[in-house]
Order: C-alpha cells, then sequence, then structure tokens
C-alpha cells in the first residue's frame, strides 16, 4: 500500500500526481474464497479488513452489487455516538466509539472523525427524565454524556433558539463531546483500500443472486451477475436488502425495509459547531465542513425498496429545523435524497451465526448503523473467523426475537440516528 | 441609458425606469426587468465571485438557474438576508442590496487566493492522503482551517422575517417550463375542458424565444408570439399562468413540488404576502418542456471572468439590452454560438474570431458568419487565455495542437451543445437513454403519467419543438380524459442550428498539466477527474465523490456530462457504461422556510386546551408539554415554589377534596354485538363478566408482550364500553384498534369512535369528594354500597348529562365526572363552588403524580419504557389467564419474559427520608465495582411525599420483589445514596381510604 502523507502528497505534487496507484484493485472474482462478505458498505468492506489484518483470514471477497459505500454508507449522515442506554448496546456502540478514534492512522486514510459534539435536545418532561437516565447508565458504563442546562445548551450550540418562542421549547440536554462525524466515503475507501492491501478482492457490479447450500445444508458458495463462487462461509451485510438476500438461503428474518431522508442545504461558512439531534420534533443537524447543513429527515411509514420518500417528510423536518434555527428558514435546500434502512422490531441489530451452517449475517442497524461501522466489522470478523460471536455481539442474536430478550432502544428513548 | 454596456435592443433596454441598486457598497443603476447579473454586465463588472477552493476570481458563465459562479449575498438586514443567490436570477428592485461572498477582505483582493500558489498540492482529494497526524489534529486545528476556507456565503445571523405558506392543488395538466414547447402545449391543452397549470422559473414566461431575434412564428417576431400566446392563455378560465415557479420535486403518482417566489422582486412587498408559497400539485398529466442548458467546453483556462456560454451572452444582448464584452472569440462544438455572435456583432461588438471545434463546417449559420467578414477557424480550440480579473486574450491552435496564435478580447463565448433538463423525468424514474448524436441523455420510456416535449426531449429545432409541445398538450389533455376540441397549426420560420455536440476535454495531450475546469463552482478539473480514475475512481458516482464534480450548487447542470466525456476517454469506456449520477429534487436550491410553511411557533403543531384551560390560567397555574396538549402542571399561589405548591396540593386532597382536570386522557366509545370480544382481544384483561355499570383497569399490550397502554374502561352496556386512554396514546391507541379491527379481524361487528374531545372529565378526589358532589348529582345514589368503588352511572349534573365514574388515581375516595365538552367549565366551576366549604383545591399533574406513585399505581411511559410486562409492573392480576387468546399473549410465555430476575417494579425508601432520588438513578450492588459497574435497576418516579413527609421512590429492580428489605445503592456523581426495597403501594395498603 503507498503510504498516504503530507510528506507523500507534497513530493506527489512535485511530480503531477503521476504516481498515484489505484486505490484498490478491481480483480476478477476468483473461483472460491474462505470467506465472501455481500455488500461492499462500510459494515461489510469493515468486515473484510478486520478478517484480515486481525483474524488471519485474507482469502476473502466482498461482492458489490454496485460500487462500494453506495448503499445507506453514502447516504447517512453521519452521527457517530456511543451513550446507548442498554448495556449490550452500550457495548458494541462504544467498541466503535474506540476504534473511530484512531481509524484515520490505521487505515492511512483520512476519513475526518471529528468529534465535535452530538448533543440530544429534550422538549418535554418525558425527555429530560429519559436523558437523565441515560447519562446516569453512561456514567456507570465509562461513556461520557452529560446533562446540559437550556443556558449550557445554548453556549455549546449558540444558534439554537433557546429561550425563543418554540411550541417544545428546549429544556436541556444530554451531550457526548466524544460524538460527532465522520466523512462517509472515505470509510468506506479507506477500509477498502486498507483490506485490498492485504489482499481483499473487492469485486464491484458483482450482484449475488443465489446462494448455493450443500445437501447437507451448509453454504457452498453465491450465484452472481458475474458468474458462481465458491465460499466455505458467507457473511451477509446488504442493509435494506438483507431479507432478500436471506431468502436466497431460506432464511426469514424479522425485518422491514422502509425509505430514511436526509438533505443538505447550500454551503455556507461555519455557524453550526456541532451536532444536534431533537428527536421529540424530529431534526438531526450537523454542518459537513463543505458548509452544508445536513439534516436527517425521518423514514415514510410505508416499506419500500425505492431510495426516496414523501415530500411531507421533508416538510416536517425542516420545520422543525426552522423552529430549532429560525435564522436557518433562507438557507436552501440542495439536495435530497433517501436510502432503504432495514429495521428490526426492536431498533437493535443482528449480528450473529444463522440457522444455516457457514451462514452468517450483519444487518438491522436501521437508521443508525454507521456509527457502529468500525466496532460491527470488527466483532462480526470475529464471528466469521471462530464460528462463535463475540461477546460484545453475543446478544444480537436473530433467536433474541423469538425468546424475548430484546434489547430495545427506540422504546426506551424513541432515539433514531 | 444605464451603464456603459447598454444597448437599444431587448426588451429591457426599452423599459425606461432606472433602478438603483448597490453590490459591493458600490451604487449602480439597472432598468426595470434587468437581474443583478444583467445590471452588473450593463455597467461593465463582471468579476462577481471567487471559486470554493482556489478562490480563483470568477465572472457569469450563464444567465439562468444554471449558473455556477455569480452566487451573490442580497438583503439589506440581517432578518432579510439571503446567501447564495445567483445574480443571474435576482430581479433588481430599487434599494436592493447585494455582496459577493467568499473572498476576503475584498473581492479584487482576496487572500484565500493563496490556495491558488499551492493548487499543485491540493489535487481532488488530497484531504484523505493528510492531515492525519497527530491524532487529535484533525477536529483541533486542520479541520477548522479546512471549515473557514470551505463554505460559501454567509448565514443570515438573525431569524428570518419573512412568512411563507404551502397550497395544495389538483390539475389535469401541469405544464412544466413556458419556452416554445411549454407555451404550444398550453395551447393546446387549454383547448379543452381540462384545468391546466403552466409554471416557469423564470420572471418572464417565454423561454429561449426571448432571446431569439432570429425566428419568427405566424409572421410575428418569436418574443412577440410569445407575449401574444400568453395574452390568449390568461383569457381562458382553465389556465393558470404561475412565472417565478419551479418544478423542484417529482414525488410518487404524478405529485410535484412547486416553489412560486411572490416577493423577492419587490423593493416594497405588502405586509400580507408570503415570501414564498410551496405548492404541492396532483396532476393527472404531466408535460415536461424544461428546455435544455448549453454545456460549456472544457479548455485551459476556461474559467476567467469574461468567459461565458454563448447562449448567456445572446439573452443579455437580446433581451436585456447589455453587451457582454466589445472584442469578442467564440469558441463551439455546434451552430448555435453563430448566432449569438452574430447578435452581439449586430449589436456592436467586434467578432475576433469563431474557433471551431468541428473537422470541417458549413451551412446556414456559417455562411452566414462569413458572408459578415467573421472570420471562422475550423478543427481547431482555444487552448489557453489570459487575464486575471478580466480575460484578455485567447491563444488558439489546431486541434491537434501546433502553433498558437494569440488573439486579444475582453469576453469568450464557448458552446459544447445543449444538455436535456431531463432531471424532473429521472425524479420520476422514467429511464434514460443516451444520446451518441447529441451526447446526453434524453427520455426514454415513462414510468408515470407525463411525456417529455421540445428541447428537453432532444429536440433543438423551433419547428418540432413546437410541433411536439402542441402534440403532447393534446395527449396530456386527451389522456386526462378532455379531448381537445381542435388543433391549431403553427407557422414557424427559423434556421436549424443543427444538433452537433460534444463532451469532455478539448485539451490536446500534450496539455494534461494545465488546468481546464469542469466543475466551475468547486473547482474541478479534467485533471483531477483523470487522476480519481487513476486512482480507481471508475464507476461515475465515486469520480464525483472523490472530486466533488457535480455536487456544487448547480448539482452539475453545467459539468456532469463534461466530466463523464472525460472519465469515458481516460478508460476508455462508452458513456453510458460510466453511468449517471442520480437527479434528485430540488431542481434548483429551494428555500427551507417554503418547506416549513405555516408550521412556525404555535403552529408548529396544534395546541390542545380542555375546557378548563382558560379557568386554570386565570387561577395562575404552570402548564406543561403533554403530547400535543397543554396540561395544568401545578397552581402555584403567591410565593410558592412548584415543591410548596404541590405539598399543598397533595396534602388538601389526601384531608379533604381535590379537583383535577383529566380531559385530556384519551377516550374511545367501543360499540357493536362483538364489543366485548374485541375487548377481550385487545385487551388483557376478561371483559366478558364485566357487567355494566361497572369499571375495569384495563392493560394493553404490543405484539411482543411489552405494555403499551392502560386505562379504565367503563362497560355502559352489554354491547357499548367507554375506554379511556393515556393522554399520549389515544391516538396510537386508535390506530392499533383501526388496524386489528379492519385487518386481522374484519368479522367482528365493533365500530370505534374517538370521543376524547367530546367529553370533559373532572376528577373529584378525596374524603369530601362525595359530600360535594352529592348535592349537584341527579338520579345517581352515590352511597358507598349503591355505587362503589369501579362503578360507572349514568344520569345529570348540575342538569346536564352525566357518565359518572367511581374511580380513584389517587387512593382517596374518588370520582371523575364526564360531561359533554361544552358544559365542562360550567360544571369545573359548580363543583368548584360547591366544594368551597371543604376548602376545595384544585391540583395538577405533578400532584396527581406524586399522590398515585405513593399508591404504586404505574404511569406507562414512565414505570415502562417498551421493556416491562405486566408482571414486571406488578399487573400480572390484570391478566386474564384463561383467556383463549389477547394481543401479546404468546409473547408472554417467551423464556426471557418469564425469567424470574427480570426487573420489577417495587418501592425504594432512601436511608436519609430527606433525600429524593433523581429520576433515571440507577441502582447497582456493589458500588465500589470499578467502570463498567453492572447495574440492576433504575429510578422510574421519585418524588418529596408531603403524606409521608418523607422522599418516595418508585424503581424497576432486577428480581425486585425477592429483594424487600434489601438495602441497595445508587452511585451519584457525588456520592453513593443508599435505599431500601418495599413494596410498591407505600399509602393505605388495604385500599381503606377508596373504598369509604
Ligand atoms: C438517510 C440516512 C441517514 C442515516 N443517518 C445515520 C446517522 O446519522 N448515523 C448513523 O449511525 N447511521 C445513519 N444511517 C444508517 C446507516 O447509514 C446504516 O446503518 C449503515 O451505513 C449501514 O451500513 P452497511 O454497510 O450495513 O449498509 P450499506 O452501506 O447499505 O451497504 C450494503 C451494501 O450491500 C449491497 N448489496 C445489497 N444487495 C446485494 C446483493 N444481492 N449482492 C451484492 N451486494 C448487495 C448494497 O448495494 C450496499 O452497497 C442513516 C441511513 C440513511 C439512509
Amino acid at each position: 500500500m503507498q503510504k498516504f502523507s503530507a510528506l507523500s502528497l507534497l513530493r506527489a505534487g512535485l511530480t503531477g500526481h503521476a504516481g498515484w496507484q489505484r486505490q484498490w484493485r478491481s480483480p476478477e472474482p476468483k473461483s472460491g474464497y474462505d470467506v465472501i462478505i455481500v455488500g461492499g458498505g462500510g459494515h461489510g468492506l469493515a468486515t473484510a479488513y478486520y478478517l484480515a489484518s486481525r483474524y488471519g483470514v485474507k482469502n476473502v471477497a466482498v461482492l458489490e452489487k454496485g460500487w462500494i459505500g453506495g448503499g445507506n454508507t453514502g447516504r447517512n449522515t453521519t452521527i457517530i455516538r456511543s451513550n446507548y442506554l442498554f448495556d449490550e448496546s452500550a457495548g458494541i456502540y462504544e467498541h466503535a466509539l474506540k476504534l473511530w478514534e484512531g481509524l484515520s492512522q490505521e487505515l492511512n486514510y483520512n476519513v475526518m472523525y471529528s468529534p465535535r459534539g452530538v448533543l440530544m435536545l429534550a422538549h418535554n418532561i418525558h425527555d429530560v427524565q429519559s436523558f437523565k437516565r441515560h447519562v446516569h447508565a453512561n456514567r456507570l458504563n465509562g461513556i461520557d454524556n452529560e446533562w446540559l442546562s437550556p443556558e449550557e445548551c445554548k453556549e455549546f450550540c449558540p444558534p439554537l433558539n433557546v429561550g425563543g418562542s418554540m411550541r417544545y421549547p428546549i429544556l436541556g440536554g444530554a451531550l457526548q463531546r466524544r460524538g460527532g462525524t465522520a466523512r462517509h466515503d472515505a470509510v468506506a475507501w479507506g477500509y477498502a483500500r486498507a483490506a485490498d492491501a492485504l489482499g481483499v478482492d473487492i469485486i464491484e457490479n458483482c450482484e449475488v443472486t443465489g446462494i448455493r447450500r450443500a445437501p447437507t445444508g451448509e453454504v457452498v458458495g453465491v450465484d452472481t451477475t458475474r458468474g458462481s463462487i465458491n465460499a466455505k462461509r458467507i457473511g451477509v451485510v446488504a442493509a435494506g436488502n438483507t431479507s432478500t438476500v436471506m431468502n436466497m438461503a431460506g432464511v426469514r428474518l424479522p425485518l422491514e425495509s422502509f425509505p430514511l431522508q436526509a438533505l443538505v442545504s447550500e454551503p455556507v461558512k461555519p455557524i453550526f459547531p456541532c451536532v444536534v439531534m431533537s428527536n421529540t420534533i424530529h431534526a438531526y443537524i450537523s454542518q459537513s465542513d463543505k458548509g452544508e447543513m445536513v439534516i436527517g429527515a425521518g423514514t415514510d411509514v410505508y416499506t419500500s425498496y425505492t431510495q426516496r420518500g414523501g415530500l411531507h417528510i421533508v416538510n416536517h423536518t425542516l420545520d422543525a429545523i426552522c423552529e430549532l434555527v429560525p435564522a436557518f428558514r433562507r438557507l436552501r435546500m440542495l439536495r435530497n435524497w433517501g436510502g432503504i434502512v432495514d429495521v428490526t422490531p426492536d431498533r437493535s441489530p443482528i449480528v450473529a451465526k444463522t440457522p444455516v451452517s457457514g451462514l452468517y449475517v450483519n444487518c438491522g442497524w436501521g437508521t443508525g448503523g454507521f456509527k457502529a461501522t468500525p466496532g460491527s466489522g470488527e466483532v462480526f470478523a470475529s464471528t466469521i473467523a471462530k464460528d462463535e460471536p463475540n461477546k460484545i455481539n453475543a446478544p444480537f442474536t436473530i433467536e433474541r426475537f423469538r425468546d424475548g430478550a430484546v434489547i430495545d432502544e427506540a422504546a426506551a428513548a424513541a432515539v433514531a440516528h | 441609458m444605464t451603464g456603459t454596456y447598454r444597448v437599444r435592443r431587448g426588451d429591457v433596454a426599452e423599459s425606461r425606469n432606472a433602478v438603483h441598486f448597490t453590490f459591493d457598497g458600490k451604487s449602480y443603476q439597472g432598468l426595470a426587468g434587468d437581474t443583478l447579473a444583467s445590471a452588473l454586465i450593463a455597467n461593465g463588472v463582471h468579476l462577481v465571485g471567487r471559486s470554493f477552493k482556489y478562490h480563483r476570481p470568477r465572472g457569469f458563465v450563464s444567465a439562468g438557474s444554471e449558473e455556477p459562479n455569480a452566487l451573490v449575498g442580497v438583503g439589506a438586514t440581517q432578518s432579510r438576508y439571503t446567501p447564495n443567490l445567483l445574480a443571474t436570477q435576482v430581479e433588481i428592485y430599487d434599494g436592493l442590496v447585494a455582496e459577493s461572498q467568499n473572498r476576503w477582505p475584498s473581492l479584487e483582493t482576496d487572500a484565500g487566493f493563496l490556495n491558488e500558489y499551492f493548487s499543485a498540492f491540493l489535487p481532488a482529494g488530497f484531504y484523505y492522503k493528510t492531515f492525519m497526524w497527530p491524532r487529535t489534529a484533525w477536529k483541533k486545528l486542520y479541520e477548522p482551517v479546512i471549515r473557514r476556507m470551505a463554505g460559501l456565503g454567509k448565514a443570515p445571523a438573525e431569524p428570518d422575517a419573512d412568512r411563507y405558506t404551502q397550497v395544495f392543488a389538483h390539475c389535469d395538466v401541469l405544464i412544466v417550463g413556458a419556452g416554445p414547447a411549454g407555451l404550444a402545449a398550453a395551447l393546446e391543452a387549454s383547448n379543452s375542458d381540462a384545468t391546466v397549470i403552466l409554471c416557469d422559473e423564470q420572471a418572464e414566461m417565454g423561454g429561449s424565444l426571448l432571446s431569439d431575434r432570429s425566428a419568427s412564428i405566424d409572421g410575428m417576431q418569436a418574443a412577440d408570439w410569445a407575449r401574444a400566446a400568453l395574452d390568449e392563455l390568461r383569457k381562458r378560465p382553465n389556465v393558470k399562468l404561475m412565472s417565478r415557479t419551479t418544478a423542484f420535486g417529482w414525488y410518487p403518482h404524478n405529485f410535484v413540488g412547486l416553489n412560486e417566489r411572490v416577493t423577492d422582486h419587490l423593493s416594497n412587498p405588502a405586509t400580507n404576502q408570503p415570501r414564498e408559497r410551496l405548492w404541492q400539485v396532483r396532476a393527472k398529466e404531466v408535460v415536461l418542456a424544461a428546455g435544455a442548458i448549453e454545456r460549456p467546453l472544457v479548455f485551459t483556462d476556461n474559467d476567467r471572468p469574461g468567459i461565458m456560454l454563448a447562449g448567456a451572452a445572446r439573452t443579455y444582448v437580446n433581451r436585456y439590452g447589455v453587451v457582454p464584452g466589445k472584442q469578442v472569440v467564440v469558441f463551439t462544438a455546434c451552430d448555435s454560438a453563430y448566432r449569438a455572435a452574430l447578435d452581439l456583432k449586430a449589436a456592436g461588438a467586434r467578432i475576433q474570431v469563431i474557433v471551431d471545434l468541428r473537422k470541417s463546417v458549413s451551412g446556414y449559420w456559417v455562411d452566414k458568419a462569413r458572408a459578415e467578414g467573421i472570420k471562422v477557424r475550423s478543427d481547431s480550440i482555444v487552448r489557453g487565455t489570459s487575464g486575471w480579473l478580466r480575460v484578455k486574450s485567447a491563444q488558439i491552435s489546431n486541434a491537434q495542437g501546433g502553433d498558437a496564435e494569440t488573439v486579444a478580447c475582453d469576453l469568450i463565448l464557448m458552446s459544447g451543445g445543449f444538455t436535456p433538463s431531463v432531471h424532473l423525468f429521472s425524479q420520476s424514474r422514467g429511464k434514460l437513454s443516451y444520446s451518441e448524436e447529441l451526447r446526453a441523455y434524453v427520455p426514454g420510456e415513462s414510468v408515470e403519467r407525463e411525456r417529455s416535449v421540445g428541447a428537453c426531449k432532444g429536440l433543438f429545432a423551433l419547428e418540432s419543438v413546437i410541433e411536439s409541445g402542441a402534440k403532447g398538450g393534446r395527449d396530456a389533455a386527451a389522456k386526462a380524459g378532455f379531448p381537445p376540441h381542435g388543433e391549431r397549426s403553427y407557422a414557424v420560420s427559423a434556421q436549424s442550428v443543427g444538433a452537433d455536440a460534444f463532451i469532455g476535454s478539448v485539451m490536446t495531450d500534450h496539455q494534461a498539466e494545465k488546468r481546464a475546469w469542469v466543475d466551475f463552482q468547486n473547482d474541478v478539473t479534467a485533471k483531477d477527474v483523470r487522476l480519481a480514475t487513476r486512482e480507481g475512481f471508475r464507476s461515475i458516482e465515486h469520480v464525483k465523490r472523490y472530486t466533488t464534480t457535480g455536487m456544487a450548487t448547480d448539482q452539475g447542470k453545467l459539468s456532469n456530462m463534461n466530466a463523464l466525456g472525460v472519465v469515458s476517454k481516460q478508460i476508455d469506456v462508452a458513456v453510458p457504461k460510466v453511468g449517471l449520477t442520480t437527479f434528485r429534487p430540488p431542481y434548483t436550491p429551494t428555500t427551507f422556510g417554503s418547506f416549513a410553511g405555516q408550521s412556525r411557533g404555535d403552529l408548529f403543531d396544534p395546541v390542545r386546551k380542555t375546557s378548563i384551560h382558560a379557568w386554570a390560567e386565570a387561577q395562575g397555574a404552570r402548564f406543561e408539554d403533554v403530547g400535543v396538549w397543554k396540561r395544568a402542571w401545578y397552581f402555584p399561589q403567591v410565593g410558592e415554589d412548584m415543591h410548596a405548591a404541590v405539598a399543598r396540593e397533595c396534602k388538601a386532597t389526601r384531608e379533604s377534596v381535590g379537583i383535577f382536570d383529566a380531559s385530556t386522557l384519551g377516550k374511545i366509545e367501543i360499540v357493536g354485538k362483538d364489543a366485548a370480544e374485541f375487548m377481550n382481544r385487545m385487551y388483557t384483561n376478561a371483559w366478558t363478566k364485566l357487567e355494566p355499570g361497572r369499571l375495569r383497569y384495563g392493560v394493553m399490550l404490543r405484539e411482543d408482550g411489552f405494555i403499551m397502554d392502560d386505562g379504565v374502561v367503563g362497560r355502559m352496556a352489554t354491547d357499548r364500553f367507554h375506554v379511556t386512554t393515556t393522554t399520549g396514546g389515544a391516538a396510537r391507541v386508535l390506530s392499533m384498534m383501526e388496524d386489528y379491527l379492519q385487518t386481522e379481524w374484519p368479522d367482528l361487528e365493533v365500530w370505534l369512535t374517538s370521543t376524547t374531545e367530546q367529553w370533559s372529565v373532572i376528577a373529584l378526589q378525596g374524603p369530601n369528594a362525595r359530600k360535594v358532589l352529592e348535592p349537584l348529582v341527579d338520579g345517581i345514589d352515590l352511597s358507598a354500597d349503591a355505587m362503589p368503588h369501579m362503578s360507572v352511572r349514568e344520569g345529570r349534573i348540575c342538569g346536564v348529562p352525566t357518565r359518572l365514574f367511581r374511580v380513584s388515581f389517587t387512593g382517596e375516595l374518588g370520582f371523575e365526572v364526564n360531561v359533554p365538552a361544552g358544559y365542562g367549565r360550567a360544571v369545573w366551576e359548580a363543583i368548584f363552588a360547591a366544594g368551597k366549604p371543604y376548602g376545595i383545591t384544585p391540583y395538577g399533574t405533578e400532584t396527581m403524580h406524586v399522590l398515585r406513585a405513593e399508591k404504586g399505581y404505574i404511569i406507562v411511559g414512565q414505570e415502562t419504557d417498551g421493556t416491562v410486562t405486566p408482571d414486571d409492573a406488578g399487573l400480572g392480576w390484570a391478566v386474564g389467564k384463561a383467556k383463549r387468546d389477547f394481543v401479546g399473549k404468546r409473547s408472554l410465555s417467551r423464556p426471557a419474559l418469564v425469567r424470574e430476575d427480570r426487573k420489577q417494579l417495587v418501592g425504594l425508601l432512601t436511608t436519609d427520608p430527606k433525600v429524593v432520588l433523581e429520576e433515571g438513578a440507577q441502582i447497582v450492588l456493589d458500588p465500589t465495582h470499578p467502570i463498567p459497574v453492572p447495574m440492576i435497576g433504575h429510578i422510574t418516579s421519585s418524588y418529596w411525599s408531603a403524606t409521608l413527609n418523607r422522599s418516595i421512590a418508585l424503581a424497576l429492580v432486577r428480581g425486585g420483589r425477592s429483594r424487600m428489605g434489601e438495602e441497595l445503592s445508587i452511585p451519584m456523581p457525588d456520592g453513593v445514596i443508599k435505599a431500601k426495597v418495599v413494596d410498591s403501594i407505600l399509602f393505605d395498603p388495604k385500599g381503606e381510604r377508596l373504598n369509604a
């Protein structure tokens, strides 16, 4: 792998940048692999990278039906935080957050992890109680999260409409200072480049159309738009399309796929210093390094695979944004898009073995899985390599929906991203 | 005349009304009808902006909504300041204040230009390769610097002073774009009974006809014909014309979003006018007539002020009467630029040379140019330019290279052909197909009920444009069910300009090191695009994201096709194989405020108030938001804080009588032969044996077995239940009931009616409650024997009909008086008056919370959080064990739901009775355990109990019911609090008071 650094950039600049190599190869699929990862989003690429770098499994291919990072990874609003309520969630998201902190260096790719603070606003007494519960639980789990009064919220994020005439005034907020954002594309590319350097084949424009199983039940390979490929183990990480892919192996999952929208404004000079989330009025906002306001909207109420949602959802998000920051009313929407999120009944992911031998699944991250990318990839790699769940992902089974050991963060706080 | 570059030509120039405005603090004059761009050009101003990355000086490239460079901030005050507006779209008015952006200290000398010197080290994606050391420096050092350099304009510093509204509309035919195709479509479609909406983003309708001095239709000059057509349309009652209205987004099933700009062009808008209107239009049929956008040519240093699209120059000179330059070099790959050259020449400019990329050139326009003495050079390129704040010269050579000739100029026009505006078509999910001939994508098969006509379909000859528009209009009306009454014909006289076009970079191979801009605003050069492909970014989506080409505020309107061309050539893959980035709304940037509409302040969400609200307000109550309701929280008397008020309210209720407004509780009337069966299925409880006249506390689960809602239910008759729900849960419960009724059990004869707003509910609680009520009630015996706890009677109170519940959420003898909401206030006041001798005390939700907590009654959403079963909450008794089924029953027997160590509801008493625990605080066994500390539960409710004269708390604790008497720890940041596990009923455990 060519080293990226200020110095290498400087040198290349003097020679017209002629020497830069491909960041990842574009290999033809081999006839077989030890592990095939279905889905070249952040989670799939991270899984491949950790398989090769930490678990010694290098004969790995990532099969992506389009271009890597083109699913939810490249569509999300990149909010990163780990201040989840339940121990199980806190465990996996904090594992991810710790990896984020050194990710640029580990991958030698600037993923622009920016711990600028995630402030979650409370607008009624129920919110206040719920956030305080989070703050206390997080403290005992060693996760930073602090309660801010309305005035402290204003100090931390001056554009906020604190004390103004809001229908649901800001009554305070929970702030995780280590929370923030990262550059989504760079995450996919950085993992791809690092995995490729370790020998992983990243195969784009290669849609998996079937999962082949031996008469004895275990998986033996996949059919794809680029031919059949053998595999000893298969990890499915296909986000909104997971239920479709898992159906190919005869596994039904408790997943529903919904369109989730996001939008950006035109770029403006820096004005919004942190990430603000307000679940009660449905507003999620941060400012990108380019200057755009990056805004997360809600899901449509109906399931669908079209990567677009209704206009009324956008209206509702922007009325909330304009309430939070009335000066933003004159900003303009530059682009609005949707992605398909895979939602489980308890809004927590599944990172687990499946009833089919050799088949593993990592899905159900729904509206909030970008933040988990490194952690999810790491524990999924471990699960595939060892054929048993890691301690961190052990609670995130498929069976929990049958047995009732659910991890219902949504019910606890109704927070999405 | 205003401005040295104004010529007596074009409609604007004929308007004689001078308009005064300022740009960067300097005063200028324009004419009414000018855009900021045409007015500045009239004054010889071409330098209007700086680019995003290298801060290079920039001028106008276009004359419309595709402009990448001329972004300005407009507004004299911060509350009406808008950044990033296009000077090519801003209409001037007296007093307009505009300024340039992204420059410091001034537009002429901008320090950001230092980046230009380092540009060799800042290629596409450079930031992914560096700024990684040391670890925390990205956030602390590099990112803040990058953020300051980036961004375009400044966000306004004050809340927006304007208003926005929203309109929903239906029409038979919606036509987008009022150029020749759209006008013809409108004339034909409205020649029927169809209702037609015609919208156009520009201030004046007519599109390309307004800039065309050579074509004529029906014997009239193009622009005159457009005005005549508009006059005709205006007279038709079935037509609505909407100028300054952009169709920005296509949503499923012919649902189109339009943004109408109402006041931005006015110096003194009427105060009752909104700034913008968002139209949400459902159209039976849509005609897309959105035209085409001219494509720049990608040549070395093609970004200097004074280099613009040929068609834009034609618009400036023909429509606005301003010449953008006096010494002109034209660089083209198609005929249409010749028209611009001829029009400019006619306006007095000198055309130095027309440089044509095509190998050989011929035809009407070429001949005409030559006949006018203009030098034409075929098979040639502009291979470089000079000039800093304005272009000074062009270097011209053969297309393959060779010696260059330098030609002085103050304006370079360019044209690479036209790109059809397929944005809305593509948003509608219609498939695009690539046309080799046009070097552009054109609409293929439709998915929705729409058709594209004119230039956006790839037609460029005026005659066929009008013909396709006319046909599209007729077709749309007919498909909508309104066959047109006839057809008309159009006598078009115009010389065709053909359809030649070019995409990609025109640079010779020797010029690889030079910079030629593909995306002007974002400073993406052909070199950057090639670098991206070399680094393996081959999908066009990857190229876009790595280089940022097409991500500027024009969203690739000018750059996308050229970027595709560069990639296609570099990796030797046909254009359609490279892919195409997705077209997304909005077509052009659209104001946040218009999406938000009227939804602001109190209109953000409905404010629901009970009929007793005003009374509480008059008493000085403080309110809290519960769902959309405002509820009285507590009633402070002079000098009281919340603590004191609540203590007083509690005491009064326990000792005598309190009165509480419970009207916000959700209410559903469930009626029908199968009502009891329906109740059996929806609730955990058994309902069959509940007699009419009795009440029962009902628990409702979600399918997963966890508590969803609760409430007291009265059986009014064998086939009629009066159901109450939580305040926040009313809508949710009704939808779930309807969902089951309509989809799972359509065979049940049951009707559900929301009656939340029909009843006012007055809770009267306390030992003296009966005494207060008795004299007011007619036909109901309130005695304990006749009307025991948990019963309901119908009768009259204060002469009005009531459903009187004997029920208690406080543990006291209590009644809930339901009366029709219109009588609520009067009955409340009558009860209040009757209670005076007993010191009746109004109390709010906080006191209600305390009183019920003393009794261990749960509040859904506080004791429960979606993970709590009836048994966890101590409500196992409410589950009908013998019932065959109910929603959630099967889930209740799942292994994790029957474990012994589930979190169970218990009471907690702190060792120090004065310490009130914090709600949400976590409970542990060993507070000295290192982090992470295993947690066994949390405090769900915690209050000071005036009744017990100590603090009380409810908590969910792992295996809580088997821990009675155990001391647990609650570690807080400033120390550990100890508390003992007790039963959750802390007051009157035998229930003697409520049965009194
Ligand atoms: C609008 C939006 C906003 C969001 N905001 C946030 C946020 O702020 N914070 C946060 O943490 N999360 C957020 N999320 C969620 C987050 O994006 C996802 O949880 C996360 O990115 C999922 O990553 P992934 O790698 O699993 O999925 P993806 O990136 O979707 O990758 C799955 C890949 O599988 C491929 N694939 C599918 N089927 C096949 C097949 N048959 N064969 C081959 N390949 C296939 C797809 O093409 C895709 O590339 C948001 C999501 C959306 C849509």
